[in-house]
């Protein structure tokens, strides 16, 4: 089958800001006749800027998973819970459906989209002719998912606003937390940098 | 369908303008990973500086400890966790891993102590409740030594003292231990001043050393002449002034407990060293008790029984304890062919010196001594055995002058000296009965018997006479009393005819002595009638 050619072939590109489709020359940057905004055949930088992301949320979710996302401190003792802690307290205390929930929501599903980030990145990189089909769903999965692994985060700044009776019982975020929240923050604008018309572009090359 | 689009279609599009090229920027977006970088190195840095130390603890059973749960606290400050808690190899030990604040590095030496608190009940007092909710924990006493150490044996019990208190521990040394046990409590002038802090018999098993802990300022009370009792029973003494109960304190009773004193010459002296080893007496009277190096042993010989004589008895002297009995054996004497038994006892001459004035001077040299001694034998001097309690029979050895003794001498040259004796009070006692009883013998019992049994017979015969004769005498000669008097009475009842003619005549009477006084009447008037007779006119 034969790809129908993309808009980056006729060096056409269509404005971000009114829409509006223009020739736009090669090696020239250029700006919309209409409105004046830049026009770029493709998202400009878009590997780069991912992959800047993708490096960031890495290294942001060592921290994340190794640093307390809530601190208790109760009448019984002050208590420092990760991630895994409490997927294993919830595991070890019988609720192993909660704790699996917890699992994938929080450990996988961020590792999961960094390695989908870095795999799409890579073959865009490296021009694979590789299951563009099945890439540019991953994509799509990977920003659907986007948000909502954020639930750790949710559940504690919850028990936050609920918990605090000060003397007997208090809960706090800690600084996984934090982290945690950059790790799905940074995934999200690392899929969002991304162009899957690159995934695409190395097909029609090939044609050509 | 055509895969190029027309090139009218093309040009009908809008050429884009064209912009300068802009120059060269860096692209921001790496400096997100910088950042985060940045970030995650700083928290790994900072981790990696507030890592601290890891060490291992071995506790005989794991009771009580949980990894991620069980704190490491010291004065109730939080300063670590347990980590892991292991098996030893061979399942005898448990060793629990546990992670420690930075700050702690420099704390853990040699002889740093960790033990596990949980709640507690021991030498009257609760420890450790807190844990009932909060689950036990391990505590720590920071040690002094400056040699690190990152594996600890856990303690046992808690340590009552922490290394950092103020005050001296001692050793004691008892024939047993009593009442006593961890945590009893240690008085001073009846005011709790420290605690015993362990025990451990001896390795002979001869006895018990104790280590107490007097706690500062009190410490320095104690001084080497300091003397320690067992203060844990009740100590009753009946006296000439009645029942005196002596206790240091309920507790103690309960608890045991032990109490020092320091006499009060020894006060200004410098307190005893650290872990001195003192003896721990079974009462205050023996732990006051001054203890005697001058001992002069001598051996009594007694020719009466020693029922109630004990060793430990005193030896008095007029009411002065100037010694005590030591020993009291039985032996054969090869030369009488008799068994005489020996009662040895060390007198204690400084005593006696100590109460008079001049306290200081020298003891006495052995010659002197002999002379001194001698010459009180000559003057009278005596050993006896005398009744200490009558209830008991308990006896004791009196020395006293006896001056119309027979004369006798201390025996030199036997050994131990022998000290002549005399007949006990309980002996003269004895020899006085005996007299008593002789006499008695010599008294003509059977004689009195027989006379008596005479005169029993006699007096028998007396009365069987006073029976049979001389009582139906008596009988008849009051039968004819009573006939007499009944006869007495019928002549003296009213229609007798005795009492009639009695009655006649006294009325006869009357009339007789009216004629007479009319008569004496008419005299008097008329006396010259007696001469003329009676007037003829008047008649």
């Amino acid at each position: 089958m034969k790809d129908p050619a993309s808009t980056a072939r006729w060096h056409l590109a269509t404005c971000h800001g009114c829409g509006l489709l223009s020739r736009a020359g090669t090696g020239h940057a250029a700006r919309c006749p209409r409105c004046g905004t830049p026009l770029h055949a493709r998202k400009p930088e878009s590997i780069a800027r991912t992959w800047a992301l993708i490096v960031a949320a890495a290294i942001l979710y060592v921290p994340a998973n190794l640093l307390p996302i809530m601190e208790t401190s109760s009448l019984f003792g002050a208590q420092n819970d990760t991630i895994m802690s409490g997927v294993v307290y919830l595991w070890v205390s019988g609720s192993w459906h909660l704790a699996l929930v917890v699992f994938i929501a929080s450990i996988v599903v961020p590792m999961a989209k960094l390695i989908a980030l870095v795999i799409l990145v890579l073959s865009v990189q490296l021009r694979a002719r590789w299951q563009p089909v099945q890439r540019t769903r991953l994509y799509r999965l990977v920003e659907l998912v986007g948000r909502w692994s954020m639930l750790d985060v949710y559940v504690v700044t919850l028990l936050v606003a609920l918990v605090q009776l000060e003397a007997l019982a208090t809960i706090r975020p800690g600084p996984g937390a934090l982290a945690f929240g950059a790790v799905v923050v940074l995934t999200m604008f690392a899929a969002m940098s991304f162009d899957p018309r690159l995934i695409w572009d190395s097909m029609e090359k090939n044609d050509a | 369908m055509p895969d190029t689009p027309p090139a009218s279609d093309l040009s009908t599009l809008p050429e884009a303008e064209t912009a300068p090229r802009s120059r060269w920027r860096p692209q921001l977006v790496w400096l997100v990973p910088l950042v985060a970088a940045l970030i995650g190195g700083w928290l790994a840095m900072k981790s990696i500086l507030e890592q601290g130390p890891v060490i291992g603890i071995v506790f005989k059973n794991a009771e009580g400890l949980e990894a991620g749960k069980t704190k490491v606290k010291y004065k109730d400050v939080d300063i670590g966790l347990v980590t892991a808690v292991t098996l030893s190899k061979d399942l005898r030990q448990v060793e629990a891993t546990a992670e420690l604040v930075k700050d702690f590095q420099p704390h853990l030496v040699e002889d740093t102590r960790f033990w596990l608190v949980t709640p507690r009940i021991s030498g009257g007092s609760v420890s450790g409740l807190g844990t009932v909710l909060s689950g036990a924990f391990i505590g720590v006493d920071v040690g002094k030594s400056s040699r690190a150490q990152r594996t600890f044996t856990a303690l046992e019990v808690p340590p009552l003292i922490q290394i950092d208190t103020p005050g001296r521990e001692f050793a004691l040394h008892s024939a047993d231990l009593g009442s006593l046990a961890m945590g009893s409590p240690v008085f001073f002038r009846r005011l709790q001043v420290g605690q015993v802090v362990g025990y451990q018999l001896d390795e002979n098993g001869r006895g018990v050393s104790l280590k107490i802990f007097v706690n500062a300022p009190y410490d320095r009370f104690v001084t080497d002449n300091t003397r320690f009792w067992n203060a844990s029973g009740i100590d009753v003494k009946l006296g000439a002034g009645g029942i005196e109960v002596d206790t240091q304190s309920l507790a103690s009773l309960l608890l045991g407990g032990v109490a020092f004193e320091t006499p009060e010459e020894a006060v200004a002296l410098p307190a005893a060293a650290p872990d001195t080893r003192f003896e721990l007496f079974a009462d205050r009277t023996r732990a006051l008790r001054n203890p005697e190096r001058d001992v002069l042993k001598m051996v009594l010989l007694f020719d009466e029984s020693l029922r109630g004589l004990e060793v430990g008895a005193p030896v008095d002297f007029q009411g002065i304890a100037l010694g005590e009995v030591s020993a009291i054996r039985v032996e054969l004497d090869p030369v009488s062919r008799r068994i005489i038994m020996p009662v040895e006892m060390n007198l204690y001459p400084q005593r006696l010196r100590l109460r008079s004035k001049e306290k200081d001077q020298p003891p006495l040299s052995d010659e002197a001594r002999k002379r001194f001694l001698d010459d009180m034998v000559a003057t009278g001097l005596r050993a006896q055995l005398r009744s200490g309690n009558l209830l008991t029979g308990q006896l004791y050895v009196g020395l006293d002058f006896f001056p119309r003794a027979a004369t006798a001498r201390i025996q030199w040259d036997s050994d131990p000296p022998q000290l002549p004796t005399t007949v006990g009070s309980l002996g003269e006692l004895q020899a006085s009965l005996q007299r008593v009883a002789g006499k008695l013998e010599k008294l003509p019992l059977e004689q009195i018997g027989a006379d008596l049994r005479q005169t029993l017979q006699t007096t028998s015969r007396l009365l069987h006479r006073l029976d049979t004769q001389v009582a139906p005498e008596v009988v008849a000669t009051l039968g004819e009393a009573r006939k007499a008097v009944d006869t007495a009475q019928g002549m003296m009842a009213d229609d007798e005819p005795l009492q009639q003619d009695t009655r006649e005549a006294i009325r006869e009477l009357g009339r007789t002595a009216k004629s007479l006084r009319a008569l004496a009447d008419y005299l008097e008037r008329h006396p010259e009638a007696l001469l003329w007779g009676k007037k003829r006119n008047q008649q």
